[in-house]
């Protein structure tokens, strides 16, 4: 039922934000992919390229048509969304996010020519806690099940995705766990967080922290999108980093709140529009949260391009520093004591 | 108002007995230095950032009003750059020896490398430079002055490879284990990473420590995924029953858990490693315990010692026990066959093993120690 000389019919949802578009353009570009049909109750306000357009909501029964019609064989959800944002209430948002997604599967069930499911889900779905493991591997419940917001969207979102491979087994599922996508462009709760110019953080915890660089989110969704295998996988970049350390790389001055007020400051900020301040993010603060990545490595097959310290590098690069008054004076001190240094030890790289 | 008689309170700054009177006794003349009337300057220039004594103060003629008073310099004004910089030699000199510019410098290099991130971390959130460069540089004079541990059998710690060492817990606050840490990795130079209870990593501050030194949740999960990984890792299996033990039941041994350490151990096959330690119950002897309010706040105990809560923080400085540490011979998990991890029987057997090891080593150690505070006779052979 393929069409080998054609090349993937490709449907990508939620390409009115900025990742989904990029998603939908990149997939366009890529070989063996000859049509990408971009679905979205909003336009998109950047530019598509290749991809054609479709105004639809998937919360209503019309997907089914475009796929349909449009002789679809791969379906790449990408409108799960972790802030109401400009879709309004929390309501509007669970809406968009479990009947939408109800609603494309429901559609992809019945659409015969189906070969290939991508799903961006996220790795919130492990929750964040002090009972947590070091680093979730895929097989792993979260220690608490979400009760709210985001998480249990994901969670449910998830759980309808599953229902989907248990009713089409000949349509491969590739779920994608991603961590937090930064990039310099990325329009996100954390990247909002840490565009703030004092960071809030919970008062005795530090916690570790993953990131996946937009591009390496790119490259993933096109990976999966022509060679993806069956399966849920972890997607992050190498490594760990802390939030002090990355506040220090920063440059951002830190203000220890307890855990309580910082919930309630992330709510003001929401309000204010200066930042989007999940609650998700708050427990995220607090406890932190790591991902193994070795099935991504050696059952997907995909290598990110950036570690977690390099994907934010790039993204602090987009930023002011701040502070930096004290690396200014050892730096001086530096140069008193010794002019001329000699090659002490890989310094590593300047972030000043 | 009225007049009123003033009668002046002191000397006003002029030689005398304050019996107000304007002629001060001779004995009183003899001691104020010079004449009456100094013969200062009116009007002192401005203080110059030249060298002079901190202790310069202005005196004032010893005339009628103003009384006494000295001019505020600014302290920094009247020590040079250069002198700061000679008195910065000096310390340096003092602090780091001989060679104290590239050692400063690489403190310096070490300081920047904090104040802006760039260092690394590990998965568990292990920060080595931070470990050894302040955490351990605290706790080694309280190691080998306070406790004056003795560490006997580390040959028995493999090189490289993943390992399990098994300790036994007490103390009331968990302080076996920071100096476990510590004496193993000034021993044999690797790190131990310690796994902890979930209660510490739900504390603040306790809990980002706990994960920057090292320690990670003591979860079937990170201890395999430690081990196999290839890091040597600590674990107290008796958890808060033996570190909240009353002081009577001392170097007894608590149950050991559910013995998921041995599965861990099993089914990564990596060597088990007991570890005795004497010294460690006498630091703090737990006499009482408040159960109402331990259950209050959510912990497992409220120590009572002799000397907590009574005398406040003092009570919080640990007797100065002398420590032994004893490695015994490593249990080796490598030859049992796949799925014995799952096997109960054989983990109960091997766990019975552990604890036996121990207990029979704190009860040897506890024979040659000449007394709490002194140490042991040196081991035999």
């Amino acid at each position: 039922m393929s069409h080998p000389d054609v090349g993937r019919v490709v449907l990508v949802t939620g390409v009115s934000r900025d990742l989904g578009r990029r998603c939908a353009r990149a997939l366009a570009e890529t070989p063996g992919v000859s049509r990408v049909v971009g679905v979205d109750v909003v336009p998109p306000r950047g530019d598509l390229g290749r991809v054609s357009f479709v105004r639809a909501d998937i919360r209503n029964p019309v997907i089914a048509k475009v796929i349909a019609k449009e002789d679809v064989d791969t379906v790449v959800h990408m409108s799960v969304i972790s802030t109401p944002g400009s879709a309004g209430s929390r309501a509007t948002m669970k809406e968009l996010n479990v009947i939408g997604t109800m609603q494309l599967l429901a559609a992809a069930q019945s659409a015969p020519r189906l070969e290939r499911l991508v799903v961006k889900s996220t790795t919130t779905v492990y929750g964040a806690s002090s009972r947590d493991p070091a680093m979730f591997t895929e097989d792993m419940e979260p220690r608490r099940q979400p009760r709210s917001g985001y998480a249990k969207d994901a969670a449910e979102i998830e759980g309808y995705v599953r229902g989907f491979t248990r009713r089409r087994p000949d349509v491969t599922v590739t779920m994608l766990r991603c961590a937090n996508v930064i990039g310099p462009r990325v329009q996100s709760p954390i990247t909002s967080y840490f565009r703030l110019p004092v960071l809030p953080t919970v008062l005795g915890h530090d916690p570790r922290l993953q990131f996946l660089h937009d591009d390496d989110l790119l490259r993933v969704l096109q990976h999966a999108t022509t060679d993806g295998p069956h399966g849920t996988f972890n997607v992050a970049g190498d490594g760990i980093v802390m939030l002090s350390q990355v506040a220090r790389r920063l440059q951002r001055p830190r203000v220890p709140l307890p855990g309580g007020s910082v919930g309630d400051l992330g709510s003001v900020l929401r309000q204010a529009r200066v930042a989007e301040f999940s609650p998700e993010q708050l427990e995220l603060l607090t406890f932190g949260r790591g991902v193994d990545t070795t099935r991504m490595r050696e059952v997907l097959g995909f290598e990110p391009g950036h570690t977690t310290a390099e994907a934010f590098a790039d993204f602090a690069s987009s930023l002011r520093p701040m502070a930096g008054l004290s690396a200014r004076l050892i730096d001086r001190a530096s140069q008193l004591v010794e002019p001329a240094p000699p090659p002490l030890e890989a310094t590593g790289v300047d972030h000043g | 108002m009225g007049d009123a008689e003033i009668i002046p309170i002191g000397t006003r700054g002029r030689p005398g007995r304050g019996s107000g009177t304007d002629h001060p006794s001779s004995a009183a003349r003899g001691l104020a230095t010079g004449s009456r009337r100094p013969t200062r300057p009116e009007a002192r220039p401005e203080p110059q950032p030249e060298p002079e004594g901190p202790t310069a103060v202005d005196e004032q003629p010893a005339s009628s009003a103003p009384p006494a008073t000295t001019r505020e310099r600014s302290p920094l004004g009247g020590v040079s750059v250069g002198e700061w910089l000679a008195a910065f030699q000096q310390a340096a000199l003092e602090m780091f020896g001989d060679d104290w510019e590239p050692q400063l410098a690489r403190f310096l290099a070490f300081l920047r490398r904090r104040v802006t991130g760039d260092y690394v971390v590990d998965d568990y959130g292990f920060d080595p430079e931070m470990t050894e460069r302040f955490l351990m540089a605290v706790l080694r004079p309280i190691a080998r002055k306070w406790f004056r541990i003795e560490l006997r059998g580390a040959e028995n710690i493999p090189t490289d490879g993943g390992a399990l060492l098994v300790s036994n817990h007490s103390g009331t606050l968990p302080v076996d284990g920071l100096m476990t840490m510590l004496t193993v990795h000034d021993a044999t130079g690797r790190h131990l990473r310690p796994l902890g209870a979930d209660l510490v990593f739900s504390t603040p501050v306790v809990g980002q420590l706990a994960r920057r030194s090292g320690a990670t949740l003591a979860c079937q999960e990170d201890a395999e995924r430690m081990l196999a990984g290839g890091e040597l890792v600590g674990v107290w299996p008796e958890g808060f029953k033996g570190i909240g033990k009353p002081y009577s039941e001392r170097y007894k041994l608590q149950r050991f858990g559910r013995g998921g350490f041995v599965a861990a151990a099993i089914r990564t096959g990596v060597p088990i490693v007991p570890l005795s330690v004497v010294g460690a119950e006498e630091i703090y002897p737990l006499i009482g315990n408040v159960p109402a309010l331990a259950r209050l706040l959510g912990v497992p105990y409220i120590p009572i010692t002799p000397f907590f809560p009574w005398l406040g923080p003092l009570g919080l400085v640990p007797l100065p026990s002398k420590w032994l540490l004893e490695l015994g011979e490593p249990i080796r998990t490598d030859d049992y066959d796949e799925g014995a991890a799952d096997d109960p029987m054989l983990v109960f057997n091997v766990t019975d093993q552990v604890r036996e090891n121990i207990q029979q080593a704190l009860y040897r150690l506890l024979m040659q120690r000449e007394s709490v505070f002194r140490g042991g006779s040196a081991p035999e052979g």
